[in-house]
């Protein structure tokens, strides 16, 4: 297991309640969002249906309680904590850890693709249990 | 790794597209709660998106591609790199390639398929590839480095997609297909005639009845394809693609029968003869046939998973129509495609030269639709397919199906209850009229989300939603259904009435509305609304902390977001109006900034491809020569289109020009509901098209005629005289109160002509409003245009004066580097971007 590779993105105060940064995180586009119930949400950036760059431009908000993004081109929504696409299941976009230190925003890209892909995931602990 | 006793265990052989679906499809299903999961992929990476390899090709990375989720390595033991190789089912255990054993309750083979590459003399020398991975196609990569030519053989749905991925590499491209044309399973020779000419366009070679009979190589690596009639194509590069093949060789070993094509023959639950061993995907054989696309593999994993959850779902089988878009060519194929049916009877329609192939297959009878192929234009799949399905008797003579719709010509305009049940009302979708009202009663939905869900109207573009939500309304009143006019989920209130609490309540911020009259958190529906009637009744500025987050992007960046995530930007140019030295220094920057110039259809000059970081840089210039916001991001007035008048024309009755520039400058930056286009005519030749506008002037001998409610667009609709032969004070006067009526009553995204036909008592309605002053509202709607006009503030310039709000225009908030996700190619001089990435939907896997 290795620790998460945490990245500095930005001061906290930087993203304006309810809205979202683009950061770069080692060749990858991550959205960050920063919601008003102060809680920050990280997922890839890239619109899957578009493959465009622009996730975090979308507006925040919720279904049925659920925090999403929706995206700006067509508006499909995202779930923040999954990834996964409200309108149509078989769509998703990766999700990473984000977390504030010391008044700065941080973000861990969570890979997949790695050659031992369960022990190179941050933060989640795996075995035969 | 052992399993650990208590918890079932359940290994999964496989992880690609539909061994992964399966983990999902678990995991969604809380199984790991109560079982172990343990899934063996033979590549080196999780599962990926192999129906989107040719977007490896060009570009997208691996990563990108991945179906693999974090969260799922707390639910999920996932070994890659290590392939199940043995099954013993009297000891219930799996043996992995690097010795690992683990005993199973439940065993899912996923094996999915290996490409066929025919038994040919130097089909296995370097140079010679399939066309399957990641690591197939940066071997290809690595390989098409020192080569010129590249072959696909195979042309097949993944032939065309391989030949794709090697025109990408920069090579040239030909492909040899065996049959008498291209993708033979899918299409006859008329699709395919006019397939192969598109495909030719494009700059690939087709090559079709071509058997190969070897491949040549020197210095031991491929140098040339032999046919069979001994001619030879010089090649550095070839990629076999010539069908699947299921990979079934765990299950022969361990004694499980296999299809007489291959497959591990399974029965409605996806199960084999042995109740502990299912398969699913490509290596399964469901009666006597091999699915080789990837949605009957999520079915059959779902069924898998809902079976081992204890449910009962069962898979009969699945319907291969499909439609695709292919290097940017429609096709489609559905039902009896063939004609296969005893007495089947075709109806074809041939363009060669609009490079369009439709056919449609009737049954013996004439009265209904059997199948069908359609190539270069397949806007009306959904509806053509739906008839197959629904296989009814069809209500139209079948010839009449048959044109593309650009020749059909359009449906009626007008209310939605004079619409024939065959007007497409989603274009986007190829969603009828006759499909949504369809599924409102079949389905009971009673909302404009549902709809959305149910028939995908709406869901991609947008415009064509106030058309769903009146049809949704109609239809429910119709049934005597109470009607739901809420906004969203998150405010119980029509956005009429939303205006009106933010009038009179003197609401100024969405958090307030929200806290006193809504729920949740909002969402992109209620925001926006919501943002436009603050900016509607107090003119704040739209980049407000406690506004911004509310925006569309648009809005956003005020500017209009274009397909590749860059912006255009359009200064305003009152009536259409431009000084020559306004013009040179719109001309400089499009230069220096290399935007794409365009005249637009509103008298104005649209630039592209500005990236969110340029657009301060771009506005400064614009703003220091004088320009301000055109709000052609806005959902506001747009441009008031003039002609030259009396002070040039022959014609012209009227100084037009003069009243658009007045036009445009008193409404410029009114947020409404939508839109709003204007003109101002000269004379009744009416040169700037004032009648199809949302308020068009028309000059008389005695003054102006003014006409509302007019609309171009998608369902064009002319606008409605409201008043006569007026003077330019009454003119204002009149729409003055007019706009703000609109702005007040109007729903969301409802156009001014939508909005008319809606309204109780119609133009006479607006009339008495407007004119007569029948309600006793003038001086009110009056005063709070006066008070949008004594606001007005150009909002690029009061941004420039912010730094603040300029630090937000930029991509990466911890890099200066620009968004590298868009490309360009150069077209007639000027910048043009490439396609990006799109993922497809359901393919040949």
């Amino acid at each position: 297991m290795s620790a998460p590779d945490w990245t500095d993105v930005c001061a906290l105060d930087a993203i304006v309640a309810d809205t979202g940064v683009c950061a770069l995180i080692g060749g990858r586009q991550v959205a960050v969002f920063r919601l008003r119930d102060g809680s920050l949400h990280a997922i890839d950036n890239i619109d899957p249906f578009t493959g465009a760059a622009v996730l975090s431009r979308g507006i925040v908000g919720d279904r049925g309680g659920v925090p999403k993004v929706s995206s700006p081109l067509h508006k499909q929504s995202f779930d923040l904590r999954t990834g996964s696409c409200l309108d149509d299941e078989a769509v998703r976009v990766s999700v990473h850890a984000v977390r504030v230190h010391d008044g700065r925003v941080q973000v861990a890209v969570l890979r997949a693709g790695a050659q031992d892909a369960v022990g190179a995931m941050p933060s989640v602990a795996t075995s035969s249990r | 790794m052992t399993s650990s006793g208590a918890r079932p265990t359940v290994v999964v052989a496989g992880n690609g597209m539909v061994g992964q679906h399966l983990l999902d499809r678990l995991v969604e299903l809380g199984a790991y709660e109560r079982m172990r999961i343990v899934a063996f992929g033979e590549e080196s990476r999780p599962a990926y998106d192999r129906v989107n390899l040719s977007a490896y090709m060009e570009g997208r990375g691996a990563d990108e591609l991945s179906l693999w989720r974090a969260e799922l390595a707390d639910q999920v033991e996932l070994i890659t790199g290590d392939a199940v190789v043995a099954v013993d089912r009297d000891a219930r255990t799996v043996t992995s390639a690097s010795g690992r054993a683990i005993a199973y309750d439940h065993l899912v083979l996923a094996t999915g398929s290996a490409p066929f590459v025919p038994p040919l003399a130097g089909a296995d020398a370097p140079g010679c590839f399939v066309y399957r991975t990641l690591d197939d196609l940066d071997a290809i990569r690595a390989a098409a480095r020192d080569a010129r030519t590249g072959v696909v053989v195979g042309g097949g749905l993944l032939g065309l997609e391989a030949a794709r991925a090697l025109q990408h590499l920069g090579l040239d491209t030909h492909v040899v297909e065996l049959a008498p044309r291209l993708m033979p399973l899918q299409v006859d020779d008329g699709g395919g005639a006019v397939l192969r000419a598109r495909i030719e366009a494009l700059g690939i070679v087709v090559h079709t009845g071509a058997a190969t009979a070897a491949i040549r190589c020197a210095d031991g690596r491929v140098r040339g394809l032999e046919f069979a009639d001994g001619a030879v194509l010089d090649t550095d590069l070839v990629v076999f693609s010539a069908g699947i093949r299921p990979r079934d060789q765990l299950a022969r070993d361990c004694g499980l029968a296999v299809g007489e094509r291959g497959g591990v023959v399974v029965d409605g639950q996806c199960r084999t003869a042995d109740p502990a061993v299912f398969a699913i995907g490509e290596c399964a054989s469901f009666e006597g046939r091999v699915y080789g696309l990837v949605a009957p593999g999520y079915a059959m994993a779902r069924v898998v998973a809902d079976t081992l959850c204890g449910g009962e779902a069962s898979f009969a089988g699945a319907d291969l129509s499909s439609k695709l878009k292919l290097m940017g060519v429609d096709v489609a194929s559905f039902g009896d495609a063939h004609a296969a049916a005893p007495g089947a009877q075709a109806l074809v329609w041939h363009d060669a030269v609009g490079g369009v192939y439709r056919k449609l297959v009737i049954d013996v009878t004439g009265e209904r639709l059997l199948g069908g192929v359609l190539v270069g234009d397949a806007g009306d799949y959904a509806l053509l397919h739906q008839h197959v399905q629904a296989g009814q008797p069809l209500t139209a003579a079948p010839a009449l199906l048959l044109p593309p719709a650009a020749v059909a010509g359009a449906g009626r305009p007008a209310g939605v209850e004079g619409l024939a049940e065959t007007a497409t009302i989603c274009s986007c979708n190829n969603v009828t009229k006759g499909a949504i009202c369809a599924a409102i009663a079949a389905d009971g939905l009673s909302t404009v989300a549902q709809v959305k869900a149910c028939t995908k109207a709406g869901s991609t573009c947008g415009s064509c939603v106030p058309l769903v939500q009146r049809l949704l309304e109609h239809e429910l009143e119709a049934a005597g259904v109470a009607v739901d006019r809420s906004l969203c989920e998150h405010f119980p209130h029509t956005r009429q009435e939303l205006a009106d609490i933010v009038r009179v309540r003197a609401i100024r911020t969405f958090a307030e509305l929200l806290e006193g009259w809504g729920r949740g958190r909002g969402c992109e529906i209620c925001k926006p609304a919501v943002a436009s009637i603050l900016a509607s009744f107090h003119n704040d500025y739209v980049l407000a902390d406690e506004h911004v987050g509310l925006q569309d992007t648009n809005d956003r960046f005020l500017a209009n977001l274009q397909r590749d995530g860059t912006y255009s930007v359009v200064p305003r140019l009152p009536g259409g109006e431009v000084t020559p030295a306004q013009l040179i220094a719109i001309g400089e920057v499009a230069r220096d900034f290399d935007l794409y110039t365009k005249i637009t259809g509103g008298q104005r000059v649209d630039l592209f491809g500005a990236r969110v970081e340029q657009l301060p840089a771009i506005w400064r210039r614009l703003v220091d020569a004088g320009l301000e916001s055109g709000h052609a991001y806005g959902k506001a007035l747009r441009t008031v289109k003039s002609c030259v008048g009396e002070a040039w024309c022959r014609y012209g009755v009227q100084d037009s020009s003069s009243l658009a520039v007045e036009l445009e400058l008193r409404y410029r930056g009114l947020r409404a509901p939508h839109k709003l286009k204007s003109a101002v005519s000269g004379c009744a030749r009416e040169c700037a098209e004032a009648q199809s506008k949302d308020f068009g002037v028309i000059a008389t001998e005695q003054g102006w005629n003014l006409y509302v409610c007019g609309n171009g667009g998608m369902r064009p609709q002319h606008a409605v005289l409201l008043a006569e032969d007026v003077d330019t004070a009454t003119l204002i006067r009149y729409l003055d109160r007019f706009l703000m009526f609109y702005v007040r009553t109007a729903d969301r995204l409802e156009r001014t002509a939508t909005w008319l036909n809606r309204l109780d008592g119609g133009i006479d309605h607006v009339r008495r409003v407007v004119v007569d002053d029948a309600l006793g509202l003038a001086d009110e709607l009056e005063a709070a245009m006066a008070r949008h006009v004594a606001t007005y503030r150009c909002e690029w310039e009061a941004t420039l004066a912010d730094p603040a709000r300029l630090a937000q225009f930029r991509h990466f908030v911890n890099d200066e580097v620009a968004d590298p996700t868009p490309t360009y190619g150069r077209e007639r001089g000027q910048r043009r971007p490439l396609p990006l990435l799109v993922p497809a939907g359901e393919r040949d896997a």
